[in-house]
Formats: C-alpha cells, sequence, structure tokens
C-alpha cells in the first residue's frame, strides 16, 4: 500500500484515464457505440459501488440491489410521463424513494443473517418487480418511454450523449469519494468492525443494527441514483431492470472486481460488460464461456481482480 | 456495608436439561478482585455471560451500581462501564492492534454517526489507543494486523480493548488461557498492576495466579456457587477440596 507504484493502482489510474478519454476516442474514431456501451458501464459501475458498500464493506450481502435501479428508474419515467420533467424534482424524488425502500426493507431483512438475508432481500426485490409489472397505467409487463430526457435548467443537456456520458461519470466518482470518505469515517470503521466480528463489537459498546441499518439506506439510496441514469440512458423503464438475475449481476461485478475495494466494482463493471460484449459478438452461448470463466475467477482469485493485482504487488 | 459494584441475585440459566447457572448469587465490591473458579463446563463462561448481556437468564437479577441491568442490551452495559475479555479471543482480525482499541475508545467518545473525518486521524482516539496497548506492553505491535499477532499478544490486545473503554468492572474469562509462562507471569504482574483501579471478576484455572491475586474466590461446580471467601478459607474448604481443586493442587503458596 505504501509503495510509490502498484499494480492495483496502475490498474486503477489507467483505468480512469480510459473513462475520461473515452468520448475523445469516440469522437475521433467515428465510434458511437463504445461511447453508448461505456455508458451503461459506469451507470452499472454506480450500482455495483453502492452495492459493495453493504456487500464489501458492511458483510451485508443484498440479492436484491437490482430493485434501487427500478425505483430510482420509475421515479424518473412516472413524474415524466406526469408531465414533470425537471431533474430537480424528479432525481431527489428517485434518492427519496430509494432510501424509504432500504429504511423499510433493511428494517425488516436486517434481523436475519447469511443465507436468510440473501433470500429476504431477493424475495422483496421480487415483490417490487412484481408490483411495477401491475403499474398498468405506466405499462406494466412492457415497461414505460421517457420521452424526454431529465432537464436541468440548461446546466446539461442530458440528451448530448458526450454531456450524458460525463454526468454519469462524474456521479460515479462522486459517489466513489463519497464512499472513500465513509469507510475511514468512524461509522465506516464500525461498520467494517461488525463485518469482522458482530460479538466483539456489541461488547465494546456498539449496537449492530442501527449502524447497519444506515449503511443500507445510505447504499440504497446512492443505487437509486444509478437508478435515474439508467431511464435516462435507455430513454425507458420496465420491471426487467429490477429483476433478480439484474441483481446478481451486480454481485458478480462486485465480486469480480474485489469487494472491499474502493475501485474494484468498477474494474468488475468494465470486465464484467465488456467480455459480455465480446462473447455475445463472436457466439450466442456466450454465457458457456462467460460463466466458468467467471467461476475460475471468483474461486481462485479470491478477492478478484484487485486481490490478484494485490498479490502481485507483494510478490 | 456499601452497596456493591456489581450484584448478582438468584441467577438461573438452563440450556435444555442442563442448568449451567443455577440460583448463582454474589456480588463483587468496589475495587475488589473476585475471582470465580470451578472444574470444565461447571458455568463460568455462561455466567460471565450474562452479566455481560450476550446471553439472557432465564431467572434472576444482576445491578451495576445499585441500577437493575439484567435486561440491558451487551452495548448499553458496556456504556455503563463493564468490559469483558472473552475465553476464546474475539477480535476484529482484519484491523490493526490500534484499530481494535482505539474503536473500544470510540465507543466512548461521542456519536459514531459521523461520515467524513477520518477516524484514524482522530488525535483523541489514538492517544487513547496507544496508552492502553502500553499498559499492556503491546504498543510496539500498534499497526500489526491482528491476524498476524501471536496468541499472547492477542490475549493481551483482549485486555487493551477491555481497558480503552475505561470500565468501572472488568470481567476477564481465562486471560491467561493457552499462555507460557513466562506469558502468564507478564499477565500476573498486568493483573497487579489495573487491580489497583479498577474492580476485577476473573475466570481463571490458573490457581497460583487465582491465589496471589484474589481477594474473595468463588467456586462454582455444576452451575451452583458452593463457597465463597478469601484465598485463605477457600485452601481450607473441605467441599472446595473434594469437589474441585485436589489435595495435589492445593497449598501451592502461603498468604
Ligand atoms: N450455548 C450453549 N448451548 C448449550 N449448552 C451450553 C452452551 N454454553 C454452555 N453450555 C453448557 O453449559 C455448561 C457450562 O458451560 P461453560 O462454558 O459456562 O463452562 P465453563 O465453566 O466456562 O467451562 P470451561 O472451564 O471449560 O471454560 C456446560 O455443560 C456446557 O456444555
Ligand atoms: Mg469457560
Amino acid at each position: 500500500m505504501s509503495k510509490a507504484f502498484s499494480a492495483s493502482r496502475a490498474v486503477t489510474a489507467l483505468m480512469l484515464a480510459g473513462l475520461l478519454l473515452l468520448p475523445l476516442y469516440s469522437q475521433l474514431s467515428g465510434n458511437l457505440f463504445i461511447l453508448t456501451l461505456f455508458t451503461r458501464i459506469v451507470i452499472l459501475a454506480l450500482a455495483a459501488a453502492s452495492l459493495n458498500l453493504i456487500m464489501g464493506y458492511g458483510g451485508m450481502t443484498s440479492f436484491g440491489h437490482a430493485a434501487y435501479l427500478g425505483i430510482g428508474g420509475y421515479a424518473v419515467g412516472i413524474l415524466a410521463q406526469e408531465g414533470i420533467g425537471s431533474g430537480f424534482v424528479q432525481w431527489p424524488v428517485a434518492l427519496a424513494a430509494s432510501a424509504i425502500y432500504a429504511l423499510v426493507i433493511g428494517a425488516l431483512s436486517l434481523r436475519t443473517r447469511g443465507v436468510y438475508f440473501i433470500m429476504i432481500t431477493l424475495a422483496f426485490a421480487q415483490m417490487a418487480y412484481y408490483v411495477a409489472s401491475g403499474l398498468a397505467r405506466y405499462g406494466g409487463d412492457d415497461g414505460l418511454t421517457v420521452y424526454k430526457r431529465s432537464a436541468f435548467a440548461g446546466l446539461v443537456d442530458l440528451s448530448n450523449r458526450v454531456q450524458f456520458y460525463y454526468l454519469c461519470l462524474a456521479c460515479l466518482l462522486g459517489v466513489i469519494a463519497l464512499i472513500w470518505r465513509i469507510v475511514n469515517s468512524r461509522f465506516g470503521l464500525v461498520v467494517q468492525g461488525l463485518r469482522s466480528n458482530e460479538q466483539r463489537m456489541q461488547a465494546i459498546g456498539f449496537p449492530a443494527g442501527r449502524y447497519r441499518l444506515v449503511c443500507f439506506v445510505i447504499s440504497g439510496t446512492m443505487c437509486g441514483l444509478a437508478g435515474a441514469l439508467l431511464a435516462n440512458n435507455t430513454d425507458f423503464v420496465s420491471p426487467a431492470v429490477m429483476y433478480w438475475t439484474r441483481s446478481g449481476d451486480l454481485m458478480v461485478m462486485v465480486i469480480l472486481g474485489g469487494m472491499g475495494t474502493l475501485f474494484g466494482p468498477v474494474i468488475g463493471a468494465v470486465v464484467y460488460l465488456v467480455l459480455e460484449e465480446l462473447l455475445s459478438q463472436v457466439t450466442e452461448y456466450w454465457a458457456l464461456i462467460m460463466g466458468p470463466l467467471l467461476l475460475v475467477i471468483v474461486l481462485f482469485g479470491r478477492g478478484g481482480i484487485m486481490g490478484l493485482l494485490g498479490r502481485l504487488d507483494r510478490g | 456495608m456499601a452497596e456493591p459494584l456489581l450484584r448478582v441475585e438468584g441467577l438461573v440459566r438452563r440450556f435444555g436439561g442442563i442448568v449451567a447457572t443455577d440460583h448463582v448469587s454474589l456480588d463483587v465490591a468496589q475495587g475488589e478482585l473476585h475471582a470465580i473458579i470451578g472444574p470444565n463446563g461447571a458455568g463460568k463462561t455462561t455466567l460471565i455471560s450474562q452479566l455481560t448481556g450476550h446471553l439472557p437468564p432465564n431467572a434472576g437479577s444482576i445491578s451495576l451500581g445499585g441500577l437493575d441491568i439484567t435486561y440491558l442490551p451487551a452495548h448499553r452495559r458496556c456504556a455503563l462501564g463493564l468490559a469483558r475479555s472473552f475465553q476464546i479471543t474475539s477480535l476484529l482480525l482484519d484491523f490493526t492492534a490500534a484499530d481494535n482499541v482505539a474503536l473500544a475508545a470510540q465507543a466512548h467518545a461521542g456519536t459514531s454517526f459521523r461520515f467524513f473525518a477520518d477516524a484514524r486521524r482522530e488525535r483523541g482516539l489514538r492517544e487513547a489507543a496507544h496508552a492502553a496497548l502500553d499498559r499492556v506492553g503491546l504498543s510496539h505491535r500498534a499497526d500489526i494486523v491482528v491476524s498476524r499477532l501471536s496468541h499472547g499478544e492477542r490475549r493481551e490486545l483482549e485486555l487493551a480493548v477491555a481497558l480503552a473503554s475505561r470500565p468501572k468492572i472488568l470481567l476477564l474469562d481465562e486471560p491467561m488461557a493457552g499462555l507460557g509462562a513466562t506469558e502468564s507471569q507478564r499477565m500476573v504482574k498486568l493483573l497487579q498492576e489495573l487491580r489497583k483501579e479498577v474492580s476485577i471478576v476473573l475466570v481463571e484455572h490458573d490457581m497460583e495466579a487465582v491465589f496471589a491475586l484474589a481477594d474473595r474466590i468463588s467456586v462454582l461446580v455444576y452451575g451452583r456457587l458452593i463457597a465463597s471467601g478469601d484465598p485463605a478459607a477457600i485452601r481450607q474448604n473441605e467441599e472446595v477440596r473434594r469437589a474441585y481443586l485436589g489435595d495435589q493442587h492445593v497449598v501451592t503458596r502461603h498468604g
């Protein structure tokens, strides 16, 4: 860690430079598709980073994190449909709705541990999925088209692809900076202590429940932001974004990149989604290659890509 | 007699058919070192866990400084000045020694709902941590991750963590367990220092240490207290000899 050069730092710096310069490359090469792809990657990286806060740092393995993508997305879509197009209204509503959902679900599910916690968060997310499917006024199963992207009084134009990309990237980096502050704060140390040894933390005087719940709410709120971005990106929101496989994708990104590391989820999202894209171009059976590949990395590379790089540093 | 610091009355805890704590009553005076001895499975750890709030009793009451704490959760009791060490070392393995102790100090220094400032740069907490580590002779290992500490160092760290919360009463569950001879001696010396500052309940199998340290000894057998008194009285007690000490163990030292 203290070394000036380390493989994990170098890879992180390289990746950040790449993300920052990507629109330039896209413009110069005329490859518009890559900008579209990476806008989506950056948004899902934000979702994965938020999941990492509870799963990696907090030891709370939630299998229902995609619910917030839907809640944030529907907040934007429904308000747009009802004629409220301002992002200054839509986005705070998206965040607040996610926070409230997290508060309720967290209060109920954090009483359980381990597999039960995984199952109960999954069950709640599936419930959200069915509720969204039942919203007949807002497209039901078919989803809801967002005809106009969130308006920010001319400050930033979300229909401009480059501007939108940079907005997403700024949100991602902002959230990561926030997570960095949080995990090194008093609160963050308590949450990580609870992951490490709850009995000990209680013996030195920390009530576990309230710290975990607050962390759960922060994480859900962050992911709600990703949901608002995603709906703007696709001009569409449907129950499918909340489906359990989406939650699974987010978990894989976090584990692949390295749980409990600041940039692990970003690397995980980039690798996972780029790989998915490349393999799906080569063969329609891409999942057959992707699955075992991920299994190998998760099984043999404990700590994910960040873990592997860390071991490289230690020689 | 003044109100004892800790008072336990008629405490009962069952596990299925076993009565692990069988109507135990005892008290600990201010400044006293009260040792609890008894054979394996006598219910010593079970008793400590009820005192700390890790295990609810089936009946009876516990009070600290006159306040009924029988049904308070562990973290509240800790806030009231009760700290424990675990028989089986229980630490944050992926944190440094200093972090472990600083967190204990943090729990007693204002709110932990602070989200932005770097907690490891908080002067007060770091100083408290280093002072506690210094007490147990671990300050040179402050920045080592606990999983790399030796067993003996971890036992000392357990004690430092308990001290960092500035407790009124320390509940120590076999602090000498698994220590070598020299490490044990160091621990006894440390406890001799600490007892001047804080009341201690000491569960320990090392009889030499117990008889050297204790003001009072209570003997637990099958969950029942069969005797309680000063070391001399316990040494003389026939029932204790028969039930527990065994003649070869008795009278290791006089006075
Ligand atoms: N969680 C539990 N569930 C069931 N039985 C238990 C539990 N904890 C302790 N016991 C039983 O209660 C009795 C007392 O156990 P305890 O651990 O308190 O003994 P101890 O005096 O600390 O023994 P040792 O000297 O070996 O540490 C034992 O018979 C034990 O098997
Ligand atoms: Mg025991």
